[in-house]
């Protein structure tokens, strides 16, 4: 029995990883292209400064990944984004002591992301319509909180985007730690706990998971309330990286977290990918951006072109590697 | 009590309330005049803005009635309006407006069967699919327009969406027509029915003998026409397209409409009229929100405080935990 199971078991082993693999060639065949096609693109100070420019999106994206991966989407990640730096911003202006204002926000954020997750886990409504109400929602606040940019001179923050740290001869933002920070503590949590083989399970199949005994309802609130608390973080590291709170700061960021996820080769029906996966895929994006800028002659409304394309082709690839009858 | 039951009674009691309410800020808000056979107030002003916003909804209560969403419609409008500018920026006479909107409306039509496509034939989720486009058309449409602002100033465009037809606006007449063909054709034929069929089980309908695959290609299609029609008012009435304005967030409204109007986000039943009164609250809201000087973008609050609401009501869960009733 096991002998003829066997093959089939290590061929489904070895599918699972297409996506990823998938990925990493990708993004190898556009450095090399990169490293052909333009001088000073060897520089690993390039690769560097994609983490620095999207760490913010980086962590978000590692929240979106565990909502994905449980089969669930969260589209209000750019908007507690947006209200992350309003709210941390209006609170540095009225004397917030530093440290409390970052709590505060963090909390908000995952307070944010539980209340999403329990409406959608209690009252069976899908997570598409209660997230993008989230959506609505918090980026109504923002504008109650002021229609306008509000600066944020706090010195903490001026430092913290000033700083730069050496690895080897290369430098990079406190920023960037604090994202390579989240993105281990999330993929130990996937691979090694209970949380994570959970979530695992619900993207699998929810029924099966429930019928195992496991706490699906509990599980699923926690992923939006990871995915809330991402998106603050993430709305704290755009603060250091625009020193300012505003409104219309992240608009369209849950598209760019998504097309992260999925180029990264995480499923969209949930239950197979990758933390790292989603590291290579803001690779990507990141690497489209700066060819895009490289190549000089090309205008940046070429990067969503190219993002849409790549979407569909890995949505495409993800289809033939995982067939459903629908 | 008949009357409370009624799946229209909610949502236009609301639009109803939130008009009269409009009487306290603006005590002129009823009054309509006929001036050089033309009609203008307050109303018709809701009327002329909410037309993109009703032929998006109505698109969008068919795809949803079939168990699927479309998120693309904003990046459809900006694509189909910024075709259209591009060409009426050279020929602005009437024979420059007509291909333009010919054109247009052919693209329009191209991008709603590649959505309709991925959906049906290679079987995407409607999400994502979607998605693909939503995120490349903003692309797509600021490559046509170079990323500038195409300023056009040609009379017979603008007429589309500012003119006015037989004292009416000719966007409001566009709208009305359109809403009457597919309330003609969706329930006066069996059309109406099948698509509800294919939205509640997929698989019971191919099973029976509907072509459920050929239905939501045509569904996506149509939504695509109805968007880049959407699309050619919306640049027609400011007279100028821009790639990343043109429809931006219409989809979540759009969205909201046809839940608004009594429309199951599952799949398997629409109503037109539903969707169409949803339209016209939410213009009327954004309207409301303008005259008594609230900063615009906090409508924003109060279309999450609908959408919670109306996703709670319609919640089977809810109803059964809070009113303790089982739903019909």
């Amino acid at each position: 029995m096991t002998a003829v199971l066997a093959p089939r078991r290590r061929a489904l082993a070895i599918r699972k990883y297409v996506p990823i693999l998938g990925t990493l060639a990708l993004l190898i065949v556009m450095y090399a292209i990169g490293i052909a096609n333009y001088e000073n693109f060897y520089n690993t100070q390039i690769l560097l400064n994609i983490f620095i420019d999207n760490s913010f999106l980086l962590v978000v994206a590692v929240g979106m990944t565990f909502v994905i991966l449980t089969g669930g989407i969260d589209l209000s990640v750019g908007s507690v984004v947006a209200l992350t730096t309003m709210v941390c911003a209006t609170m540095l202006n009225n004397g917030w002591p530093t440290p409390l204002a970052m709590i505060a926000v963090l909390l908000m954020g995952a307070a944010l992301g539980f209340a999403m997750g329990c409406v959608i886990h209690f009252f069976e409504i899908q997570p598409f319509i209660v997230t993008l109400a989230g959506m609505f929602l918090a980026r109504g606040l923002c504008y109650v909180i002021s229609t306008s940019s509000i600066s944020i001179n706090a010195d903490f923050w001026r430092t913290t985007a000033q700083h730069r740290i050496g690895v080897g001869s290369f430098t990079v933002t406190p920023s960037v730690l604090i994202a390579a920070l989240v993105v281990i503590i999330a993929a130990v949590v996937l691979a090694w706990t209970r949380l994570g083989r959970t979530v695992y399970a619900i993207g699998g199949n929810p029924t099966s998971a429930m019928l195992m005994g496991l706490g699906v309802g509990r599980t699923r609130i926690a992923v939006y309330t990871i995915s809330g608390l991402c998106s603050s973080i993430g709305g704290l590291l755009l603060s250091f990286y625009m020193s300012s709170g505003d409104p219309l700061h992240a608009i369209g960021m849950e598209l760019d977290a998504i097309a992260a996820v999925v180029i990264g080769g995480t499923l969209l029906t949930g239950g197979a990918g990758y933390v790292v996966g989603t590291v290579l895929g803001i690779t990507v994006l990141g690497l489209i951006q700066t060819i895009i800028t490289f190549q000089g002659n090309l205008s940046s409304w070429w990067t969503r072109i190219v993002i849409g394309a790549l979407l569909f082709v890995f949505v495409l690839l993800q289809r033939t590697v995982v067939r459903r009858t629908p | 009590m008949t009357l409370l039951r009624h799946r229209l009674f909610w949502p236009s009691a609301a639009l109803i309330v939130l008009l009269l309410g409009n009487l306290i800020f603006t005590p002129h808000f009823f009054s309509i005049e006929l001036r050089n056979g033309q009609l203008y107030g307050s109303l018709i002003d809701i009327l002329r803005l909410s037309a993109p916003l009703i032929l998006v909804s109505l698109g969008m209560t068919l795809v949803i009635a079939t168990g699927g969403i479309d998120l693309s419609v904003g990046s459809v409008m900006a694509v189909a309006g910024a075709l259209a500018c591009s060409i009426v920026v050279d020929r602005p006479d009437i024979s420059g407006v007509l291909l333009a909107c010919a054109a247009a409306l052919a693209l329009a039509l191209a991008l709603g069967l590649w959505n309709g496509f991925l959906v049906s034939v290679v079987g995407l989720q409607p999400i994502i699919a979607t998605l693909i486009l939503m995120v490349a058309g903003r692309g797509l449409a600021q490559l046509i327009t170079e990323g500038q602002i195409i300023t056009v100033n040609s009379p017979p465009y603008r007429f589309i969406g500012a003119g006015y037809l037989l004292t009416f606006p000719f966007a409001v007449i566009i709208a009305a027509v359109v809403v009457a063909l597919v309330a003609l054709i969706t329930r006066r034929t069996a059309l109406g029915l099948l698509v509800e069929s294919v939205g509640g089980n997929p698989r019971a309908s191919r099973l029976s003998g509907i072509h459920s695959r050929r239905l939501i290609w045509g569904v996506y299609a149509f939504t695509g026409v109805a968007a880049g029609i959407a699309g050619l008012m919306a640049t027609a009435n400011v007279s100028s397209a821009d790639g990343n304005a043109v429809g931006s967030l219409i989809e979540l409204n759009a969205i909201l409409a046809v839940v608004i109007g009594g429309t199951s986000l599952a799949g398997g039943r629409f109503s037109i009229a539903g969707t169409v009164v949803g339209a016209l609250l939410i213009q009327a809201l954004d309207t409301t929100i303008y005259t008594t000087g609230v900063p615009a973008q906090t409508t924003q609050l109060f279309k999450a405080v609908v959408v919670i609401a109306i996703c709670l009501i319609q919640s089977p869960v809810f109803r059964r935990r809070v009113f303790r009733t089982v739903p019909a």
